[in-house]
């Protein structure tokens, strides 16, 4: 092959590079980059809706970051985030912050979840009320046995306080609800990092009990029944939708202001049946199916 | 020096002597412009670093001096409570700082015989052929990123210990220690590996013509005459150890007790600051406080980094 022939070869190819790189989008259609980040409990569904989302609009990108619901709030009031997602509402010292930084948050309400609570396969219990989780994860209920199990230790687990379902956990659970209830979770609680790492761990200890968004159940590990006096649910759909299990709550996601162009075309898709099919598919409950719980 | 030995080289070649003198003016040239310049471009880049640490550490003061206007500073340095997010909330730093010294002193233990046994048969017994495979796999245990023996931690070593120590949870402080000494051998084993190469050989001759054993002169010559640069080698180990996070995050449990044994779950300070930071606004209580544990972990790296330097100093001496 003769020197001038590569060349021209070469050329070529360039020219078919350059060519591709150079096709011209429609103005009219959207493009950029949005950021979702915070909670860990939703990230696999919104990763999800984030997919389904960049199928349709091609030249927009969706970049979806877990880290837990206080992560998610602190970058949307840092600015670095378009989309938050929270397991949990903004806490008013969280608004008040991000007024502070000119940030004003918009909460949508995206699906509703239970709060599942889940023990080893071989743990014989099946059913707790609120009031004896409370005795166990606040440590003052320290064996399986006082609830009829083996006669085991009970080892706690939670996740870090970066979490939705931590802060959520502590006000149902820990503190029961109540405003004036300081009370804390045990000092010997496993602080994990991650709903997954909690997963494991129950799967292979017979002694742990760890609580985690529906969307992690898996049939590796045994979700108890919860009841309210004893009146005990299931964490399913069915329930969370009738509000009869005891642990439900709405997920949320929260943008600066009221959206705007491509992240409101993003929240829009979340809410559209499209997007809530993916929540549907990660284990949650739709927001439609329980819309009349909204005020 | 070699600048010298090559033109020296070069004046023995012979070459048209119009080439040679543009050559040699060339070379003077360069010489005078580029040694200058050279030396300046170090001499920043070492100035550089010097600057970057005394900056980071009036980042972390000033984050940290300003929790203290809210937060008294006797609580938190002797506050045996950790609960960042209660109200109103607690930060005692002892917890995590006990913690910390705790998952340290057990990895040095079990890392440090082991480590400085590998260097002295590396160093003195192994074969050649040996020797530099075994250097090359120890540069190879260098490599393996932290995340992922945090992994193999939580999957395999914890319920592993579990199982062995009959404990309520693998996830404690015992297989951070464990991953943590596996992760600091690479650092101690080579450090002192250089530091047992370095004996001069007419020790060990002097020995042998003494009549002492290969042992003899291995325990009682060799090793004392090296242990400043072995010395050294732990210390940066205990430096590489303290400020490792993943793994103790991944595997300790992370719970905010004051440990009494090593067989418990507990919470590390560099846990601490990975686990909470990403949950903080800038500007909150709780923002200044991991910059004040920072300050702790800052305070702790520095000292140990220093003494470490102390001892190699002696050695070169």
């Amino acid at each position: 092959m003769g020197l001038r022939t590569q060349i021209i070869l070469t050329l070529a190819l360039l020219a078919v590079v350059l060519g591709g790189c150079g096709q011209e989008i429609d103005p009219n259609e959207p493009q950029g980059f949005v950021q979702t980040k915070g909670s860990d409990t939703m990230v696999n569904a919104v990763q999800m809706v984030a997919e389904e989302f960049m199928k349709e609009y091609p030249h927009v990108f969706v970049a979806v970051t877990g880290g837990g619901s206080g992560v998610g709030i602190a970058s949307l009031i840092n600015k670095t985030c378009g989309v938050a997602s929270a397991s949990r509402e903004m806490k008013p010292k969280e608004i008040e912050m991000a007024l502070k930084q000119d940030v004003n948050p918009k909460e949508f309400v995206v699906a509703y979840d239970g709060v599942a609570v889940i023990v080893n396969k071989g743990n014989p219990i099946d059913k707790l009320t609120i009031e004896d989780l409370h005795r166990i994860f606040t440590g003052k209920a320290t064996r399986w046995s006082q609830f009829g199990g083996k006669d085991l230790p009970i080892v706690t687990l939670s996740r870090e306080v970066s979490s939705g379902t931590h802060m959520y956990f502590k006000e149902e659970v820990i503190q029961l609800g109540k405003k004036d209830n300081k009370e804390e979770f045990s000092k010997e609680t496993l602080l994990l990092t991650s709903s997954q790492a909690i997963v494991e761990e129950v799967a292979g200890n017979e002694a742990a009990i760890g609580y985690l968004g529906m969307g992690y159940l898996s049939d590796r590990t045994k979700a108890l029944w919860i009841g309210k006096g004893q009146d005990f649910h299931p964490p399913d759909v069915a329930n969370v939708l009738q509000k009869t299990y005891p642990l439900s709550r709405p997920l949320y996601v929260y943008t600066d202001g009221a959206p705007q162009g491509i992240v409101k075309l993003f929240v829009d898709y979340t809410l559209s049946p499209t997007g809530q099919k993916q929540f549907i598919e990660t284990g949650f409950v739709p927001r439609g199916a329980a819309v009349g719980r909204e005020p | 020096m070699v600048e010298n030995r090559s033109e020296s080289i070069a004046s023995r070649v012979k070459r048209p002597s119009a080439e040679a003198g543009a050559l040699a003016s060339w070379n003077r040239l360069r010489r005078r412009l580029g040694e200058p310049i050279i030396e300046t471009c170090i001499k920043l880049s070492g100035l550089v670093v010097v600057v970057f640490v005394f900056l980071i550490f009036l980042f972390l003061l000033k984050d940290s001096l300003s929790l203290f206007r809210q937060y008294p500073i006797s609580k938190f340095l002797f506050g045996t409570e950790w609960l960042p997010i209660s109200d109103p909330p607690q930060f005692g730093v002892i917890p995590l700082l006990l913690g910390s010294i705790y998952v340290t002193v057990w990895a040095i233990l079990i890392c440090v015989p082991l480590g400085v046994g590998s260097a002295m048969f590396i160093a003195e017994v192994a074969p050649k052929h040996l020797k530099n495979v075994l250097k090359s796999l120890v540069e190879i245990l260098a490599s393996i990123p932290s995340v992922v023996l945090g992994f193999l931690g939580i999957l395999w070593l914890a319920p592993a210990l579990r199982d062995t120590f009959h404990l309520s949870t693998g996830m404690c402080g015992l297989t951070g220690s464990l991953l943590l000494a596996f992760m600091a051998l690479p650092t101690i084993i080579s450090i002192s590996e250089d530091a047992l190469t370095s004996v001069p050989r007419t020790y060990r001759e002097a020995a042998y013509g003494l009549g002492a054993t290969r042992w003899q002169t291995l325990w009682r010559i060799v090793l004392p005459s090296a242990s400043p640069g072995i010395l050294a080698a732990v210390m940066l180990g205990i430096g590489r150890v303290v400020g490792e996070t993943m793994v103790v995050l991944m595997v300790t449990g992370n719970a905010p007790v004051m440990p009494k044994s090593i067989l418990q779950p507990l919470r590390t300070l560099t846990a601490t600051i990975a686990g909470e930071m990403g949950e903080t606004v800038g500007g909150s209580d709780h923002y200044y406080a991991l910059f004040a544990v920072g300050l702790v972990l800052f305070a702790i790296t520095f000292a140990i980094n220093f003494v470490a330097d102390l001892f190699l100093r002696r050695d070169r001496k």
